[in-house]
Parts: structure tokens; C-alpha cells; sequence
């Protein structure tokens, strides 16, 4: 007896690549996701009773190819006479055939003609195969509104005519950013969730991790891609370390760091290892770099914080932003105390970010300025955006002596 | 291959440019024009008067009624616009780059419905 739990996971393994090839044979991506969607529901009448097919990968690409010509044939599509001629990959092909075929669809969703949240949703209804309403439940929408938002992207793809490829060498760098920034959002959506109770929706995580371990597979001398795969299995290591019995947030100092996964740290820091090596360091190899700092070190004071502001010295100089300027300055603080870090922090313009405030909340606390503690936690308290992280800064504005 | 309309958006009421700035950019288009037509991707190409000068026509109950003012009474208004024909988006975007510096305005990309 196959289980209908069974047939969703194979699905959401599979579908990526048929759905990928389909759009390449039937140049219409959402003609390949309804076929692959017909072929899933066919699958989970069929299966329960007849069993698993030898090769569900196989099945599924030969059945949504089927679905798709007949559907094609019923719309009496100029294109179903060509689709009659279409030569599905066979096993004996070479395998980079269908990966470039994911490759392409996977730019074709991080698009950046598309709205963010289009791709997103694109790239985990397509590359990694959710359901609608998993998507829609994840991201804390209706349904229908996710179902309209990835109609009117497929919609918006086809019109617009954007094309299946990948992109050619001059815009692929800011293409592959694109992509990575797509997956890097669908984690930190999972990792800290911005609305709501549930701080950590841990079926995004693990998405986005596959995700980029399957970005890896495809482009294996992209050292960013390496680098996001790397920042994003370091935080994923610290997990069961980040929130407490209740559900409240512990920040790295104070995390129990026997819980961190030593599984996932290793693979994580041989990760960063093998991306510095190629000595194209960007955004996300140097933040994978300081997480590695910090799963070095076996107790918070053991931290290296020279070489953690040194990085992020490397990672202002190539992409500067305030929330960088921002943890610099609490990495200083620890190297240099905070009075430098509160002057660092009165030159960053972030005065609508609850962290901005509570960072600040902090060096005033140590530097035993109470009521001015107090005050920037009420503020920080004010912005915060979820209810774990509210509840974390009340706890703290009471340690700075906050009634 | 997709036919696309870039068009030109201007803030209306904005400060005028001042003249040596609006030769240049008149010159930047020429050549933009120029090279459009080279390269095969040009279609139609046009500048527009400004949005005082535009009349607006209803037909309400089978009568024509005119009003004076461009549709809508939005802040922001076409000031020209080109029709190529482009093999994907990608393509259109890059005109449209090339097309928003000569401008010195921001450049919407939408394409035209299958003829």
C-alpha cells in the first residue's frame, strides 16, 4: 500500500525536472504545470491500489507529456501537431540535459521582471514542487489569493514573453543573485516568521535548503550559490539551540551550543572552506564565513570577534547596507566594548527597525544608562513584528531595570 | 518574437529642463532611434505634446461628448513612446535600459496582445 504521504514527498522531489522539461518541449509553463499536476492526481488514484511504478520519475514525465498532448489536442492548440513530434529525455540520455532544463526554469521564476513575492511563490509551486495551499499556508495567505498570484505570474510570463534560458554571461551574475535572494527569503520567511505566533515554519527551511543544495548541483562554480547553501545550513544547525521551552527567542550568546547540529556545522564549515578557497568572495560566502566564526568557537567568549568584524568590513565593502553597518557595530561591542558601538550605531539610519532599537537598548544597558535603555526597548517593543520577539524584548527591557 | 510598447513616463507640473539638457537628451534619442532601426527591432516610434494639449472623447447614450485635458487627471503621463519587435522580454528590457538613459525617465514595458 502506497501512502498518500509517500506520493506527495516523490512529487515534491520530482515534479521540478517534468515540469522544467515539459515547459521546454510545450514552450508554456503553465501548460507543463497542469500537466504534471493531472499526472499527480492521477497518481494518487492510481498508485494506493497498483502500487509504485518502477520509475515514478519516469512515470511522471511520460504521463504529464501525455496530459499535456491530449489537452493540447482537445483545445484543437496549433501546437499539439509539434507536440505529437515531442521526444521525451530517455534514462540513457546524459543527465545535464534535464539540469539544464531546471536551471532554466529556476531563472525563468527568480525573473526579476516578476514581483518578489511572484517568485517566490513561482519557485516553490514549480522547482520545489509544493502544493498551492502549502505555499498559501506558509506564507500565511488565502488560498485564493496565492492561487491569483501565481495565475497572474504565469500569466505575466507567457504574455510578456520571458524567456526559458539561461541567462547569457553579462547579466548572469546579477541573475544568480536574483535566484539566490529568492531562496535566502523563502528561509528567513521559515526561519522568522514575520507575522504571527509560530516563530519557526520549519517546512521552509528545509525547502529552501533543498533548494539551494539542488542550485549547488546545477552550478557547482558558482561560489555564491555555495556560500548561501553554506549561511543557510550554519543557521539551520542552531535550531533546536534558538528558542527556548516557550518558544522564546535566545539569542547566539546565550544559546546551549551542545544542542547545535555538529552534522550540519561540519558540512557547513567544509562548505565555506571549499568556497574561499576559489577566492571570489561575496555577500553570502562572507555572512556563511562569520557564521562559521561563531560554530567555531565552543563558548560564546570564545568567539573570534576580530576576524567577525573583519568580514564584515569585507561585506560593507561590497554591498553596503545599514543592517550590515548595524551588526558590525554589535560585533564591535564585543571586540571593543560598547561605547565605540553606540557611536558607530548613532551614524546608521535604521530608526524604523525594532532591532536597530533594541541594539541600541543594549549598549546603553551596558554602559548602565537605565532609563536610556529603557526608553529604546519601549520603542523597539513598539516596532516589533512577532509576538516571540515582542515577548524577548520585554524580558530584556526587565533586565535593564524597566517596570 | 513579441512586439512591445515602451513607454516614456514623465511627472506632470515638474520644473521644465532646462534647454541644453532637453537637446541632449533629444540627440540621445536620434541615436537610440537610429540604432533601433539598424538592428531591425523598430516598429513605430513617437513624441507626444504635452498632456494640456490632449481632448478626451466619451460616447455616453450614443452621443459623442468631448472634454478638454488629458485621461487620466494622473500625476504622471506619457511623453512618447516606441513599438519594437523584440525576441523575448529579456531583449525589450535592454532596449528599454538604453531607452530610460536617453529619456532621463523611467520606461514601462508592456507587451502588445497576439495579432
Amino acid at each position: 500500500m502506497v501512502e498518500t504521504v509517500e506520493i506527495e514527498r516523490l512529487f515534491r522531489h520530482q515534479s521540478g525536472k517534468a515540469v522544467a522539461t515539459l515547459t521546454r518541449l510545450f514552450g508554456d509553463v503553465s501548460v507543463a504545470e497542469e500537466a504534471v499536476q493531472d499526472a499527480f492526481l492521477t497518481a494518487l488514484r492510481r498508485w494506493p491500489r497498483d502500487g509504485l511504478p518502477p520509475s515514478p520519475e519516469g512515470w511522471i514525465m511520460v504521463t504529464a507529456r501525455n496530459r499535456a498532448i491530449d489537452r493540447m489536442r482537445r483545445e484543437a492548440n496549433r501546437q499539439a501537431r509539434q507536440a505529437d513530434a515531442v521526444v521525451l529525455p530517455s534514462p540513457d540520455d546524459p543527465v545535464d540535459a534535464v539540469m539544464d532544463d531546471e536551471l532554466r526554469l529556476i531563472f525563468l521564476c527568480c525573473h526579476p521582471a516578476l514581483a518578489m513575492h511572484a517568485r517566490v511563490a513561482l519557485t516553490l509551486r514549480l522547482v520545489a514542487g509544493l502544493q498551492t495551499p502549502e505555499i498559501a499556508r506558509a506564507f500565511l495567505v488565502p488560498e485564493p489569493t496565492m492561487a491569483q498570484r501565481l495565475v497572474r505570474a504565469k500569466r505575466k510570463i507567457q504574455a510578456a514573453n520571458i524567456p526559458f534560458r539561461v541567462p547569457p554571461d553579462a547579466d548572469l551574475v546579477d541573475r544568480v543573485a536574483a535566484v539566490l535572494a529568492v531562496i535566502y527569503l523563502v528561509y528567513n520567511e521559515g526561519h522568522t516568521a514575520s507575522t504571527g505566533t509560530e516563530l519557526v515554519r520549519d517546512d521552509l527551511c528545509s525547502e529552501a535548503i533543498r533548494l539551494a543544495r539542488h542550485l549547488v548541483e546545477l552550478m557547482p562554480d558558482e561560489p555564491e550559490a555555495v556560500g548561501l547553501l553554506a549561511l543557510l545550513i550554519l543557521t539551520q544547525s542552531r535550531r533546536a539551540a534558538r528558542v527556548d521551552a516557550e518558544g522564546l527567542l535566545i539569542r547566539l550568546a546565550d544559546q546551549d551550543r551542545s544542542l547545535w547540529d555538529r552534522e550540519l556545522v561540519a558540512e557547513g564549515q567544509e562548505l565555506v572552506r571549499a568556497c574561499l578557497r576559489r577566492n571570489r568572495p561575496g555577500p553570502y560566502q562572507l555572512q556563511a564565513a562569520m557564521a562559521a566564526v561563531h560554530s567555531d568557537a565552543a563558548a560564546a567568549e570564545d568567539t573570534d570577534w576580530s576576524q567577525i568584524v573583519a568580514l564584515y568590513d569585507q561585506l560593507i565593502e561590497r554591498a553596503p547596507s545599514q543592517v550590515a553597518a548595524m551588526n558590525r557595530a554589535i560585533a564591535l561591542a564585543e571586540l571593543s566594548g560598547p561605547e565605540p558601538a553606540l557611536a558607530a550605531l548613532d551614524g546608521i539610519d535604521l530608526e524604523d527597525s525594532h532591532l536597530y532599537h533594541a541594539t541600541r537598548a543594549e549598549m546603553l544597558h551596558r554602559l548602565g544608562r537605565p532609563e536610556l535603555a529603557v526608553a529604546a526597548y519601549d520603542i523597539a517593543i513598539a516596532l516589533a513584528t512577532n509576538d516571540a520577539e515582542a515577548a524577548f524584548l520585554r524580558r530584556r527591557r526587565g533586565l535593564a531595570g524597566g517596570t | 518574437m513579441t512586439q512591445y510598447l515602451l513607454s516614456v513616463h514623465y511627472v506632470d507640473g515638474e520644473g521644465a529642463t532646462p534647454a541644453e539638457e532637453l537637446e541632449a537628451a533629444y540627440a540621445d534619442v536620434d541615436a537610440l532611434n537610429q540604432t533601433l532601426q539598424d538592428k531591425g527591432v523598430w516598429v513605430f516610434a513617437g513624441g507626444l505634446h504635452e498632456p494640456s494639449t490632449a481632448t478626451v472623447v466619451r460616447v455616453v447614450d450614443g452621443e459623442a461628448l468631448m472634454t478638454d485635458g488629458p485621461f487620466p487627471e494622473a500625476k504622471e503621463q506619457i511623453g512618447g513612446f516606441w513599438i519594437l519587435e523584440c525576441a523575448d522580454l529579456d531583449e525589450a528590457l535592454d532596449w528599454a535600459k538604453q531607452a530610460a538613459v536617453a529619456c532621463k525617465a523611467p520606461v514601462e514595458v508592456r507587451p502588445f496582445q497576439d495579432a
